[in-house]
């Protein structure tokens, strides 16, 4: 199912802090890539769909992160604000193979704002 | 001499001797069956009410106050119509006249006597042994003694590596005395536990900063007017400004045997606890029952509940001795030791260790049952066991997961209410006020109580650390059924948990917990790692509770406080340095035109807290501006912080005509002695040399307005979005006083507040009155509250900034991890 994608290491797992996140800087922007307490990784545009606001700075909980500007919760699996708010962060296919963390850029797909930010 | 006179009533007297715990728990007792029974006369040779000595060892660690091991207040005893008389130490037993006469003179007659005289500390008859400097470790006064020693720092020896030793040799360690543990024995607590955990145990003091030495023998104290050192028979020799002998304790019979009462070890009593005189009954450590005397809480208990029966008028209630289990109270120190673990002839070992979790756990198991356990590191089964050793129980069928205890494989763990179900009447339920199941369900069912707090006010159940509230809600359910309406709940904490802070904080103390994944297990989290609303809590919670101890978790912290300048919209920071009490100079005004020039940074802006805010810093930069600020001498500002962030003053005394007081200066040292502190939200003082109140300090959560006669106190206020003046808290007359209530009000605050309640609502909440029957009315609390916090203080005033630019911390917090494409 790869076949398509052309995969990039950035770095790997060890370099993000456990319920934390790194940024790396590419040409659709910034990506976040945040590491859950499980150990799994997630790729999303750093930007949160409703100000802004850089996601990579929030507080990772569980399978998510909440926006230090306006504590929007968002899924890191799909980038969805996590209802009543309704939004999505751009994101990105990511890859663990043997502790490198790869992102699929080719495949990134932008966000959709929330509160009439588009 | 005044003589006890019977009141009309013509009830019977009691008189207790002693007003410990032993003494006052079979009050207790007796007032639960007999409440009318007896006129009770109480003497007790401290000044103070009734207090929970085994909670002596927190209160030198600093992690308790008097007040908070207070057992029975005075109040207490006066609604019980119990006439009190503390610091009268009763000196004579009248057995043919039936009175007792104390050291003041007093003479009260009896029908029955209880005496409850507890124990002493044994001191070993060296050479010195007498000098000032050498105490025990058996009362508050030696605590206080403690105290003081360790407030001048210094050397401190304890002699014994028992029990209580241990715990000395920690509180004294914790307030900052260089210590050192004599022990007679090769293992520390030899009598409790076995060489695994006792070097385990070693290890872990040693860590600690504490030095151990075993096998050591003491030969002298030595010394001239006061204690000097101490001189070991193998010649070496120690420095000591401070002994604290602690090789055991000696039961406290000189008043029984004085009266020809039978004694041995101690005073002897049968099995109604009743002594050689029938009208006279004894409990406690004072007591020799069928040869054994103990130095535990839970053998007094049982013994209490037998008196008390018995005084009650009971002929059956009978106490035919006590298995005993022990837990050292030292924090971060998990050991528990119960029954005999010495192993030896058709015993068999089972052994548990961890070694990345420093755990070891050793059952000892006979004949299919268990004889003894000792755990270290981990302890939470330990009164699973305890259980099952008193009660006998086989142990066949869960014999190969025994070691991994209870919630391994054990019955019923995966529904609590078939657990609590199936436990035996006497099974304990509440470990700290020993009461059992069938206490609890009769209370419920006779007296008629439908919910927690009913059934902690009748059986003190659940009243004190809280964890058996779960399986005290149980026997509600499964008592009163459909009856049952569940507890009113406060508003919970987050959607993680049903707790609420209030409820969270308590656990966290009384269950020890150190870090925020204990708390989530202990307390059944519902989330795996919590969210943003009760991590950052829990942090700070534990970071309050546990000062140089409990480790920082950044990633429960808001971006803020993690990066340590403030977010902005557009993603980049503003940047403060501190300017303490307001104050700057040349030096450093042209290090912050640099740092504007050389980082391109947009804006300068001067706060309302009398600062200066450098506007739209690239996350990037963060680093080299700190570094550039710190050249020239300043430190962060703290303007992100849950925490201390200014102190603003006016110009007071040293330039204004009207300034009555040094104001900038006090300002200085205020701010000198309160930052770096964590809060439970931001917190800003003033400082106003005149009642004209230039630096607006009566809408600050601390405000002091200087006057000619000394300085006014302000707190609660507000000037945010609900502006609220400050109220009126106390007047004092030096600066000394301003630093000590500043103290004691940022450490009650720091204490008692909930997370991200700011000073204004919480004193509106707790009421003014609260805030000053703590810090005013009681002086010595107030100085225990400064206390705790300049100890606070001690581990938080680090720069974070030069942590950070010096490239030590969190590195990876200000760079990207690539750039591709």
């Amino acid at each position: 199912m790869d076949q398509s994608i052309s995969w990039i290491t950035v770095g790997s797992v060890e370099d993000i802090p456990r319920q934390g996140s790194r940024v790396v800087r590419t040409g659709f922007g910034d990506i976040a890539l945040f590491r859950t307490v499980t150990d799994e990784v997630y790729a999303l545009e750093d930007r949160c769909p409703h100000a802004g606001g850089p996601l990579s700075q929030g507080i990772v909980h569980g399978a998510r992160v909440t926006c230090p500007l306006h504590s929007w919760v968002i899924d890191l699996a799909s980038g969805e604000a996590v209802g009543p708010d309704e939004g999505c962060a751009g994101h990105c296919p990511v890859r663990v193979v043997d502790g490198a963390v790869q992102l699929g850029l080719a495949a990134f797909r932008p966000g959709r704002g929330g509160c009439g930010h588009g | 001499m005044s003589t006890h006179t019977n009141p009309p009533t013509k009830r019977e007297r009691l008189v207790v001797v002693g007003n410990g715990m032993a003494g006052i728990r079979t009050l207790e007792e007796l007032l639960a069956k007999a409440p009318d029974r007896y006129d009770i006369t109480v003497f007790g040779a401290e000044p103070h009410p009734n207090y929970n000595r085994i909670m002596l060892s927190p209160v030198l660690a600093g992690e308790k106050t008097f007040e908070q091991i207070v057992l029975n207040g005075r109040d207490w005893y006066e609604a019980n119509g119990i006439n009190l008389l503390t610091g009268d130490r009763v000196e004579v037993i009248d057995r043919a006249n039936r009175t007792v006469t104390a050291m003041s003179g007093l003479t009260v007659g009896y029908d029955k006597l209880l005496i409850a005289t507890g124990s002493t500390p044994v001191i070993i008859p060296v050479p010195g042994s007498t000098l000032p400097g050498v105490v025990g470790f058996r009362d508050l006064a030696d605590v206080d003694t403690m105290l003081e020693a360790a407030a001048k720092g210094g050397r401190a020896v304890v002699i014994g590596g028992g029990l209580l030793g241990l715990e000395a040799a920690n509180g004294l360690t914790v307030k900052g005395m260089d210590v050192t543990v004599l022990h007679l024995m090769d293992t520390l607590m030899e009598r409790q536990l076995d060489r695994s955990a006792g070097a385990l145990l070693r290890h872990e003091l040693e860590r600690r900063g504490i030095t151990v030495l075993t096998g050591a023998d003491t030969a002298e104290i030595v010394g001239i007017e006061k204690v000097s050192g101490v001189r070991l028979k193998n010649g070496q020799e120690l420095p000591a400004d401070l002994v604290v002998m602690a090789v055991g304790i000696r039961p406290n019979m000189a008043l029984g045997k004085a009266a020809g009462l039978a004694c041995g070890r101690g005073i002897q009593v049968d099995d109604a606890m009743t002594t050689s005189d029938p009208a006279i009954l004894s409990v406690g450590e004072c007591v020799e029952h069928r040869g054994q005397t103990y130095g535990l809480v839970a053998p007094l208990f049982e013994m209490a509940k037998v008196a008390a029966a018995r005084l009650a008028g009971g002929t059956e209630a009978a106490y035919t001795g006590s298995v005993t289990s022990t837990k050292l109270k030292v924090t971060g120190v998990d050991v528990f030791s119960a029954g005999d673990f010495t192993g030896g002839k058709d015993c068999e070992d089972i052994v548990f260790r961890d070694a990345a979790r420093g755990v070891y756990k050793r059952v000892v198991v006979k004949e299919n049952r268990i004889l003894g356990a000792v755990l270290y590191g981990d302890t939470k089964d330990g009164g699973w066991y305890f259980q099952m050793l008193k009660d006998g129980t086989e142990v066949a069928p869960v014999r190969d997961t025994l070691i991994f205890g209870q919630s391994f494989g054990g019955e019923g763990a995966a529904n609590p209410k078939a657990a609590v179900a199936a436990l035996p009447d006497s099974a304990e339920i509440c470990g700290c006020n020993g009461v059992c199941k069938g206490t609890i369900v009769t209370a419920i069912t006779e007296k008629g109580l439908s919910n927690l707090d009913e059934v902690r006010a009748h059986t003190k159940a659940s009243a004190s650390c809280g964890s058996c509230t779960g399986q005290v809600e149980q026997l509600l359910a499964l008592t009163l059924g459909d009856g049952y309406a569940g507890e009113a709940k406060a508003k919970p904490m987050c959607k993680c948990t049903d707790r609420t802070h209030d409820e969270v904080r308590r656990a966290i103390t009384a269950l020890e917990l150190k870090t925020i994944p204990d708390v989530m297990q202990r307390l059944e989290w519902r989330t795996p790692d919590g969210c943003h609303h009760c991590r950052p809590a829990l942090n700070y919670y534990l970071l309050c509770e546990w000062p140089g101890d409990y480790k920082d978790d950044s990633r429960s912290r808001y971006i803020n406080e993690r990066v340590h300048a403030n977010i902005q919209k557009d993603g980049t920071y503003s940047v403060v340095p501190r300017m303490w009490g307001g104050l700057t100079s040349a030096k450093e005004l042209r290090a912050i035109a640099d740092v504007v020039d050389k980082f391109a940074i947009p804006t300068v802006k001067v706060t309302g807290g009398q600062r200066i805010d450098l506007f739209g810093v690239k996350k990037e930069d963060l680093l080299a501006v700190w570094a550039d600020l710190n050249a020239a001498g300043m430190v962060s500002g703290h303007a992100y912080a849950k925490g201390l962030r200014t102190v603003k003053t006016c110009v007071g005394s040293e330039w204004c005509r009207f300034g009555t007081q040094d104001s900038t200066g006090l300002g200085v040292k205020l701010e000198r002695m309160t930052w770096g502190t964590w809060t439970p939200h931001k917190v800003k003082l003033a400082v106003s040399g005149c009642p004209r109140n230039c630096a607006e300090a009566t809408i600050k959560d601390l405000g002091v307005v200087c006057v000619d006669s000394g300085y006014e106190l302000h707190v609660g206020g507000n000037g945010g979005m609900h502006v609220r003046a400050c109220d009126l808290l106390v007047k004092v007359e030096t600066e000394a006083e301003v630093l000590e209530y500043t103290g004691a009000y940022m450490q009650l605050y720091r204490e008692e507040a909930r997370y991200l309640e700011r000073t204004a609502p919480w004193v509106e909440r707790v009421g003014l009155e609260y805030v000053k029957r703590r810090l005013v009315d009681d002086a010595e609390g107030r100085a225990a509250l400064n206390a705790r916090f300049l100890f606070s203080q001690s581990f938080s005033q680090d720069d974070p900034w030069a942590e950070r630019a010096s490239g030590s911390v969190d590195r990876h917090e200000f760079a990207p991890l690539a750039q591709v494409g």
